[in-house]
C-alpha cells in the first residue's frame, strides 16, 4: 500500500493526468521522469493528457491480488491516448468480457484505485471505461 | 451585477438495479412499489465510485460547458453530500485537487440530508454576487444507502451534478433571478454518528416534511419574484421517489409538461444531494433561451432551497459540449442482480 506521502506527491499525475513534456525533443513522459530517455534532457513543461483513447492491448486477470478481489475479472489495458501517449490502466464498467477488443474506444474516468483497509486512506486516480 | 450558472454538468454511474430484483429478495410486492412510488430502477455505484469520483466527473462536465474558465480562477468549491467518503477529511479538497482548483480557494463540505447540493449552489452564487470570488462551484453528489429490506432501499441511488457560478455576461447560461429558503426543525429522517443506515419517521416523512417545506419554499419564491406557475417553462423538485415530485408539482399548479424533463427518479432513483440538481441539468439540456425554471430542493431535518433561473441564448451553444443527462440515465446501462448489488454496496461481510 502506498504511503500518505508518496500518494500525495503523485497527486498531479494521478488526479489531473499531468505529464512531463521534454523541452529538448518534445517527448511526453507519463508518469513524469527526471531525465528524458530519448535525448537525456532534464527540462520539462507540464502538459495535461487527453482523456480519450483506444485499447492497444489488454489482459484479463481472473484471480486479482489482495485488495482487488471484489473486482474479478480484473482488466488491465495499454491505452493509447489521443496525443499518442500510452499508459497502462485498469478498465472498468465493461458490460461483458466479449466486448473487450483491441481498438476499443475508451475514456479515462476519475475512480478509486485502492484503499488502505477500512480505516486507511483512499487512493484515487484514473481508469479507462468504454467510451 | 447579474450572477448565474456559467457551466453545468451531471454524472451518473452505469449500473442499475430493478425494483423487481430488490422486491424478490425481501418477499415484497414489486408492482406496488412501481405503481405506488413510481419507481422502476435505481443507479448503483461500482466499488470504485463514490461521492468524490462522481463529483469530479460532474464538475469536469460543468467546466466543458463554461467556455474555457480556468480552474485556478475558481475561488470557492462546495461539495454537498450525506455520503462523504471520509468522516474527517473533506471531499472538497480531493475534488478541487483533481480539477486543478487548488490552492487559492475556499472549500467546505456541506451536509443537510438531500439538500446539501442546493446549499452549495446557494453559497456559490452568493459569494459571486458579493464580489468575493470571480467563480464558485456548488456540487451535489451522493452514493446513498437504505437499510436492507427498508423502503429506502428501493430508491437510495448515486449521482452528481455540478454548477459553476459567475457573472461574466458572455458566459451566463442561466441567470439567478431569485433565491429563497424555508427551514424548520422537523425530525423526519436522521442518521446518528457511526450508524451505517439512516432511520426515518415513516409516514411522518410526507406531509409535515417534504410537502410542507417544498410548498412553502416554492410559494415563497414565486411571491418574492411576483411570478406564478404558468410563468415558468419548467419546474424541478426534490425526488425521493417518482410519486412525490409529481404530486407536489401538481398541488403547486404545475403541469406534467413543466415537470417532465427534470423528473428522473423513476429510472434513476433518489440521488439525495444530487436529486433536484441533476433534474436541473436535464432541464437545462432541453430549455430554450428566455425560459424560466423553478428548482426547489428538500433536505430532511428539514428545509427547502428554491431558485428561479432565466435561461440565456448561450444555452444552445454549450449544452452539447458535455454529455447530456438523460442519455447518461437511459443508455449504456449495466443491469445487476441483488447479489452483485450487495457486493458493490459492501453489504456482504468478507473474511479477514
Ligand atoms: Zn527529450
Amino acid at each position: 500500500m502506498r504511503s500518505p506521502g508518496r500518494s500525495w506527491r503523485e497527486h498531479p499525475q494521478r488526479y489531473r493526468l499531468e505529464a512531463a513534456k521534454c523541452t529538448g525533443c518534445g517527448r511526453i513522459l507519463y508518469p513524469p521522469r527526471v531525465v528524458c530517455p530519448d535525448c537525456g534532457g532534464r527540462e520539462f513543461e507540464t502538459v495535461t493528457l487527453p482523456r480519450k483513447g483506444t485499447i492497444v492491448t489488454y489482459t484479463v486477470i481472473d484471480v486479482p491480488p489482495t485488495g482487488f478481489q471484489g473486482q474479478a475479472p480484473l482488466v488491465l489495458a495499454l491505452v493509447e491516448l489521443e496525443n499518442g501517449v500510452r499508459t497502462m490502466v485498469q478498465v472498468a464498467d465493461v458490460p461483458d468480457m466479449d466486448r473487450l477488443a483491441v481498438g476499443m474506444p475508451v475514456k479515462l474516468e476519475f475512480r478509486r484505485i485502492s484503499e488502505d483497509g477500512e480505516a486507511g486512506l483512499i487512493f484515487y486516480g484514473h481508469k479507462a471505461v468504454p467510451a | 451585477m447579474v450572477v448565474g450558472i456559467i457551466g453545468y454538468g451531471a454524472h451518473v454511474p452505469r449500473r442499475r438495479i430493478r425494483v423487481e430484483e430488490i422486491a424478490k429478495v425481501w418477499g415484497a410486492d414489486a408492482p406496488s412499489y412501481k405503481r405506488g412510488l413510481k419507481l422502476h430502477q435505481k443507479s448503483v455505484p461500482a466499488l470504485d465510485e463514490d461521492t468524490v469520483t462522481l463529483a469530479v466527473e460532474a464538475a469536469r462536465n460543468a467546466f466543458e460547458r463554461s467556455g474555457g474558465v480556468h480552474p485556478a480562477e475558481v475561488g470557492a468549491v462546495y461539495v454537498g453530500s450525506e455520503s462523504h467518503p471520509y468522516a474527517v477529511k473533506p471531499s472538497g479538497t480531493i475534488v478541487a485537487e483533481a480539477l486543478g482548483i487548488v490552492p487559492e480557494v475556499h472549500i467546505a463540505d456541506l451536509e443537510f440530508a438531500c439538500k446539501a447540493g442546493s446549499e452549495g449552489m446557494y453559497l456559490a452564487q452568493s459569494l459571486v454576487k458579493a464580489g468575493e470570488v470571480r467563480y464558485a462551484m456548488g456540487i451535489g453528489a451522493d452514493t446513498s444507502q437504505g437499510a436492507p429490506g427498508d423502503a429506502l432501499e428501493y430508491s437510495a441511488a448515486a449521482g452528481a451534478a455540478a454548477f459553476l457560478f459567475g457573472a461574466d455576461p458572455d458566459r451566463l447560461i442561466a441567470e439567478v433571478m431569485a433565491t429563497y429558503s424555508w427551514t424548520t426543525d422537523t425530525p423526519d429522517f436522521w442518521r446518528r454518528e457511526h450508524m451505517h443506515y439512516p432511520r426515518h419517521g415513516s409516514r411522518f416523512t410526507g406531509e409535515p416534511a417534504y410537502f410542507r417545506h417544498i410548498m412553502s419554499s416554492a410559494q415563497g419564491i414565486m411571491e418574492k419574484a411576483g411570478l406564478e406557475p404558468r410563468d415558468f417553462a419548467y419546474a424541478v423538485f426534490h425526488q425521493p421517489n417518482g410519486k412525490f415530485p409529481l404530486r407536489v408539482g401538481k398541488r403547486l399548479g404545475f403541469t406534467m409538461e413543466q415537470l417532465e424533463p427534470g423528473w428522473l427518479s423513476p429510472w434513476l432513483g433518489n440521488t439525495y444531494s444530487g436529486a433536484s440538481p441533476i433534474g436541473l441539468t436535464a432541464t437545462l439540456d432541453v430549455a430554450k433561451p428566455g425560459d424560466l425554471i423553478l428548482m426547489t430542493s428538500f433536505g430532511s431535518g428539514a428545509g427547502s432551497d428554491s431558485f428561479i433561473f432565466k435561461v440565456t441564448d448561450r444555452i444552445e451553444a454549450v449544452r452539447d459540449r458535455a454529455p447530456r443527462t438523460r442519455p447518461q440515465i437511459d443508455e449504456n446501462v449495466i443491469q445487476i442482480d441483488y447479489g452483485t448489488y450487495a457486493k458493490l454496496r459492501r453489504k456482504i461481510r468478507l473474511g479477514e
